[in-house]
């Protein structure tokens, strides 16, 4: 018996039915409205935009093949790029100055201002094809000279050019991240609608298995799954496995969120309507409930990327992920292991803070789309 | 309370058996048995290994059996509190665990703590004082916290402490102190061991405790019963403990049934990194040379902490939420 | 003379919002007398709760008191002069002063007194504190014997009980006592009331309203009620204020205001209350079926209607625990006839409602329902699925028009949609239809476009009824058809689906817990209470005799838009 006319919107003047101002939007469109209001969600997603292009594009943006390495530029530290020599626009690094030390066979860098190495825009380079099928022989930046240094962000152990492999390292990174919640979000919607949709013992026993899923510690986990992989598989095979095993745990917190929102959605008048209305369990689904929690859905599966390559990095850096020759952030930090080569060569956490900046982004992101998916609140 | 417990209790371990199940499967999941490992292992470093003692390992851990029987057997004796036998250390794994299992108490038990006590006064405040300075800070931490991967905050942190202050950080103890008896020098030594696994180690939970305390205690603030509590005249901060911080917690406590997984989680990489002497780093070595029943001890051990940090948790939410009381009775 | 004990001058409160400033109290003014009864009416948004709110600054953010005076007049012992005059909208909000005012001077009641009290905390414990507040030396055992006390004058069977027990454990009757106990503790002179019987059921109201009027003539209370029922005015007030969009539009005596309403919302507030009071005029043009006319076969024939739900509880579904919702419930409905079902909370009526329109599976009796080629048709245990024309004859109208719409579909879409599925008309002739409905409800054509947002509630309701008569029915159940709407939409909703009778020949059964809407709207009338049917008979009959003992009850604590028609205290 409660009288609920308190909580419902203002009402007019009894007998003025006239169509109010604000009408013919689209709940897509109050959404879009709602996210552009969310300042930070912008930015991120415009960083994001511009990670996943980087990534696309590696191959034209990076300076260097990421495995191209020239043993003499050992841990050379970065070059600052010059772009006007004098008045003049014409890119350049200075060389480096190498003494090595006798002793602890150590070499040390200097900048060498009397040597200018002349940097161009779309230089050219081996062959090779954009996105796999785009033929092209030129990429962004380079020296003019392959063969003397250019190293904006560094070199590592074996003098391989930091800025290269970080830029192919976003591939792997940011994929996986997005193949793990595609993967999970499939499992999630699944397990998670049927919980939700079927209810009872069915229901009883997923949310079982997902609470005993949540106890279990992720990590060790993760690594011991991830050490049963034999050693011998090829890197593709590893990727995937490595995806599945992401998902393995990921589904569960889609899984809930699905479960809850049908659950919500079952008691709707509206679904219960729609069964008056003559429609089938599979139109219900498909056209009554599922449009009502897929943009929450895709937000909370957005937020729940960064767990991904977070969990990706770690398990790389621990050495149970992705190995060598594969290019991912965390396979380059396992270059910065030990106290002394990360203090002796502070730019090999650069991918560090790469995956620090894509999972700040994508948690932002996620954020704003989860308060614009609700375009009615 | 006693009836509540007892059913808690069952279904942690029917919780605790599907565990050891999980574990040993990951134990089971490489190809060949860890005899077979071993041997070939030692025999490509040029060694030799007595086979009369792989045999007998065989027959003690029934290698040759199907599965479920191998299960049988090393569940049997996780149950007797055996928890097999360590090739790569050549040491039962009990002895090892034992070996290690303080620290690793000290450590995550410590870290909670820190955790609990940071994360709550933080989330209470910036949820009172919503969108003040403050509040931005600790949001500004809370996601820094969750985005920073823990392994890489240990390396940061150890790089600033090494490049400014020229300090190695690592391990639990200094040298001089191992094996010495108690004395305040060793505590003090400790502690300036200590405190980097347990601010690197919480970091990564304390963001999400302040995160979820802060969502908790803003959807109650809103709630007609603080209305009410500010009508009778209750000064602002008694009221704010007294009726939405405790309605608030209830959630907060629950938590720990998840909190726990991940602090074990996060412990077990920051001790790899930062190199200590606890479960973390007992596991990856394991793992590493496939030595299974150390790393399915290992994980066992585990599960068990998370369990009873439940069990914790459930009495505190027993004792805290009357309605939890009201239903159990 | 009287005591003046609150004085209110021009109040402003205002809700600054991210673009506009919503103005919910403009400027308002009253005065509240000792031993009296203000009451404050309103529809929902014309800000008589934020008005009250503000009175102990208590606004929910981002409300402010901008403007205005609230005059406390505090007095010595039985001084006619105050001792001290206290303007509450310049102390702070959580200021010291204010505190105290909220401690000794002025208490509250709240509308939902599940989520108003803490569930944390007994009964006991929170009237304890309020005590205690007010009297910060007694000592803790004392508090909690008056506490009890307390508890008793609020009539509760089992005081001591109550006070140990947690609010949730307590019924809605019982936990609104508790809270009116806490009030209390602090023997205020002021007792503001927001809405305090809504959330209950219309015989507990009866019983509260009861207490409340009870308490302030024995302690002498002023008291600020603040309701959307004129009913309850009529019972209760004193002196009445109308508010709307923020203002007061007219205050005066209880009998001056309904006697001589001066401001023309106060006379539109008060016939539409009052024109539920008596059948529509619509009615009439009904030609009126006698149920025992030969020739004429019910519609409807529900017999012995059982629901029963099973409740699992427990890991593997042991320890079952049955719920009888409907039992054993038997009724005609004739054609064009109106049948409203008439209960409180848990008396299974919109179970029941449920199970004609296939929701629900019964689980005992037969639902015979004659169809539009004369044969019977057994409901019960029927699937009704895809094109079964059942699902077309027989439609239903639900409650909240907030929830019966899929947002995310436009109403065109919503309205065809049983339409489309049951390939009666597709493209071009489709739209069409759409826009026939939508014109027959009184909405424009051009609305079909847009979504449900875009739509207030009495509009979604008009929609929710033109997708009921889409397929062109002739049978339609109404749960609660107007209960989420204001008083004043309520007569129109109910003339517009008598009017749709008239046209296409519907036969309603109409589920309410109002008995107005019955006296208006309906021919016979079922009365449920707990799952049973405890008295049918003409709407006449039942209403002006009643024979069953819980009718007689129900009856009786309706409260009339009348002042002339009510009890004597």
């Amino acid at each position: 018996m409660t009288q609920i006319s308190d909580v419902s919107a203002p009402k007019v003047a009894p007998g003025a039915i006239k169509a109010p101002p604000d009408s013919g939007e689209t709940p897509f469109r109050l959404m879009w409205r709602k996210l552009r209001r969310h300042r930070l969600a912008q930015i991120s997603g415009v960083i994001l935009i511009l990670l996943y292009a980087i990534a696309l594009l590696a191959d034209f943006l990076a300076p260097r093949d990421p495995n191209a390495y020239i043993g003499r530029f050992t841990y050379a530290p970065p070059q600052q790029l010059h772009l006007f020599d004098g008045v003049t626009f014409a890119p350049f690094v200075y060389d480096y100055k190498v003494t090595v030390d006798p002793d602890a066979l150590k070499r040390s860098f200097e900048v060498n201002p009397d040597k200018k190495i002349p940097v161009h825009f779309f230089v050219a380079s081996e062959p090779y094809k954009l996105l796999g099928f785009i033929p092209l022989q030129h990429r962004f930046i380079g020296p003019a000279d392959p063969e003397s240094p250019f190293y904006l962000f560094g070199a590592d152990r074996l003098g391989r050019d930091m800025l290269s492999r970080l830029i192919h390292g976003a591939r792997i990174s940011l994929s996986i991240g997005l193949s793990g919640v595609m993967l999970s979000l499939l499992i999630g919607v699944i397990v998670g609608g049927i919980s939700g949709y079927v209810g009872g013992r069915t229901d009883m026993i997923i949310q079982r298995i997902i609470e005993f899923i949540w106890s279990l510690p992720q990590i060790p986990l993760w690594l011991g799954l991830a050490a049963a992989m034999p050693r011998d598989w090829t890197s593709l095979q590893a990727y995937f496995v490595i995806t599945i095993i992401l998902a393995l745990i990921g589904w569960t917190e889609l899984a809930r969120v699905v479960r809850g929102r049908v659950l919500a959605l079952k008691t709707e008048d509206f679904v219960a309507a729609a069964r008056l209305d003559g429609a089938s369990e599979l139109r219900i689904i498909l056209r009554h409930i599922v449009p009502s929690f897929m943009s929450h859905i895709i937000a909370v599966a957005t937020l729940a990327i960064p767990a991904m390559i977070l969990a990706e990095t770690t398990l790389s850096y621990l050495g149970l992920g992705l190995q060598a020759p594969i290019v991912s952030w965390g396979v380059l930090l396992r270059e910065a292991q030990n106290i002394r080569s990360i203090a002796s060569a502070p730019w090999l956490l650069a991918p560090g803070f790469a995956v620090i900046l894509a999972v700040l982004a994508l948690n932002f992101f996620g954020d704003g789309l989860r308060d614009a998916a609700d375009p009615y609140s | 309370m006693i009836g509540y417990i007892l059913r808690r209790v069952c279904a942690m371990a029917l919780t605790f058996w599907a565990m050891t199940f999980v574990a040993f499967l990951i134990m089971e999941l490489p190809p060949g048995d860890f005899a077979t490992t071993r041997v070939s292992e030692v025999s490509a470093a040029g060694a030799k290994i007595d086979p009369a003692m792989v045999e007998r390992l065989r027959e003690m851990y029934h290698l040759d059996a199907p599965l479920l029987e191998r299960y049988a057997v090393w569940f049997g004796g996780v149950l007797r509190g055996d928890l097999g036998y360590s090739l790569a250390y050549n040491t039962p794994v009990n002895q090892l665990v034992a070996s290690q299992l303080p620290n690793t108490l000290l450590v995550e038990g410590l870290t909670l703590l820190f955790m609990y006590a940071v994360a709550i006064p933080i989330g209470i405040y910036s949820a009172v004082r919503q969108y003040s300075a403050g509040d931005y800070v600790a949001s500004i931490i809370g996601f820094i916290g969750v985005a920073v991967p823990s392994f890489l905050f240990a390396l940061l942190l150890m790089w600033v402490a090494y490049s400014s202050f020229g300090v190695v950080l690592g391990g639990l103890q200094s040298q001089e102190y191992q094996g010495a008896a108690w004395s305040w020098g060793k505590f003090s030594d400790l502690a300036a061991h200590l405190w980097a696994p347990i601010l690197v180690g919480g970091a990564a939970g304390m963001a999400s405790l302040i995160r979820v305390t802060r969502a908790n205690l803003l959807d109650e603030l809103d709630k007609p019963y603080v209305t009410t509590a500010r009508a009778k005249g209750l000064p602002e901060w008694r009221l704010l403990l007294k009726y939405p911080v405790r309605m608030a917690m209830s959630p907060l406590v629950s938590s720990i049934g998840w909190l726990l997984p991940s602090l074990i989680s996060s412990a077990t990489v920051v001790a790899i990194v930062l190199n200590m002497p606890t479960l973390g780093p007992l596991l990856l070595t394991g793992l590493l040379v496939q030595d299974m029943f150390l790393a399915g001890g290992v994980l066992v051990v585990m599960a068990i902490l998370t369990l009873i940090g439940t069990l914790i948790s459930d009495v505190v939410l027993f004792w805290l939420d009357p309605r939890v009381r009201v239903s159990a009775a | 003379m009287k005591r003046l004990l609150l004085s209110v001058r021009n109040l402003k409160t205002h809700f600054p919002l991210a673009k506009t400033i919503v103005k919910a109290v403009d400027g308002i003014s009253f005065d509240l007398f000792e031993g009296e009864t203000l009451c404050v009416v309103g529809e929902s948004g014309s800000g008589k709760s934020a008005a009250a709110r503000s009175i102990l600054q208590i606004l929910d953010r981002p409300g402010k008191i901008v403007d205005g005076e609230i005059l406390l007049h505090r007095y010595r012992e039985d001084d006619t002069t105050p001792s001290a005059i206290i303007d509450i909208a310049k102390l702070g909000r959580s200021s010291r002063a204010m505190q105290m005012v909220r401690r000794q001077d002025i208490s509250m009641i709240f509308q939902e007194p599940m989520s108003s009290l803490s569930l944390a905390h007994s009964c006991g414990d929170q009237i304890v504190e309020a005590i205690l507040l007010r009297h910060p030396r007694m000592a803790k055992r004392d508090a909690w014997q008056r506490a009890v006390e307390l508890l008793r004058q609020m009539q509760l069977p089992d005081p001591a009980l109550t006070a140990s027990q947690y609010p949730f454990q307590l019924s809605g009757g019982m936990r609104q006592r508790a809270m009116i106990a806490m009030a209390l503790a602090s023997e205020p002179r002021i007792l503001i009331a927001d809405e305090p019987t809504t959330a209950l059921d219309v015989t507990t109201q009866a019983e509260i309203l009861a207490l409340l009027e009870r308490l302030r003539s024995s302690l002498g209370l002023g008291v600020i009620f603040i309701t959307h029922d004129v009913g309850v005015v009529a019972n209760i007030a004193d002196r009445v204020a109308v508010m709307q969009l923020g203002k007061v539009v007219e205050t005066g005596d209880l009998r001056s205001i309904f006697d001589h309403p001066q401001h023309p919302y106060t006379r539109m507030l008060l016939a539409s209350a009052q024109r539920l009071e008596k059948p529509s005029p619509l009615r009439a043009t009904v030609v009126p079926v006698e149920s025992t006319h030969a020739n004429v076969r019910p519609i409807l024939k529900v017999r012995d209607l059982g629901k029963t739900f099973v409740l699992r509880r427990g890991l593997l579904g042991n320890g079952l625990k049955e719920l009888r919702a409907v039992d054993g419930v038997s009724f005609d409905v004739m054609p064009r006839e109106n049948v409203g079902i008439v209960g409180e909370s848990g008396s299974g009526k919109s179970t029941m409602a449920r199970c004609i329109v296939g929701l629900h599976n019964a689980s005992a009796g037969s639902m015979l329902y004659r169809d539009a080629s004369d044969g019977e048709v057994e409901l019960a245990g029927r699937v009704r699925k895809g094109n079964d024309p059942l699902l077309r004859e027989v439609r239903m109208i639900f409650q909240d028009p907030f929830s019966a719409l899929n947002p995310r579909m436009t109403v065109g879409q919503i309205i065809g949609e049983p339409i489309r599925l049951a390939k009666t008309a597709r493209g071009r002739e489709l739209k069409e239809r759409v826009a026939e409905l939508l014109s027959l409800v009184g909405l424009e054509p051009r609305m079909m476009e847009r979504y449900p947002h875009a739509f207030s509630g009495g509009q979604r309701q008009r929609i929710v009824i033109a997708r009921a008569i889409a397929t062109s029915p002739r049978l339609i159940v109404a749960d609660e058809a107007t209960s989420a709407l204001d008083v004043s939409l309520r007569a129109q909703m109910l003339d517009l689906m008598l009017e749709l009778q008239n046209r296409l020949n519907l036969s309603y059964v109409f589920i309410t817990h109002d008995i107005s809407n019955i006296r208006y709207f309906c021919d016979r009338v079922v009365v449920m209470h707990q799952g049973k049917v405890v008295e049918t008979g003409t709407v006449d009959a039942v209403l002006n005799a009643p024979s069953h003992d819980y009718t007689k009850r129900l009856i009786a604590s309706v409260p009339r838009p009348d002042p002339s028609l009510q009890t004597p205290q």
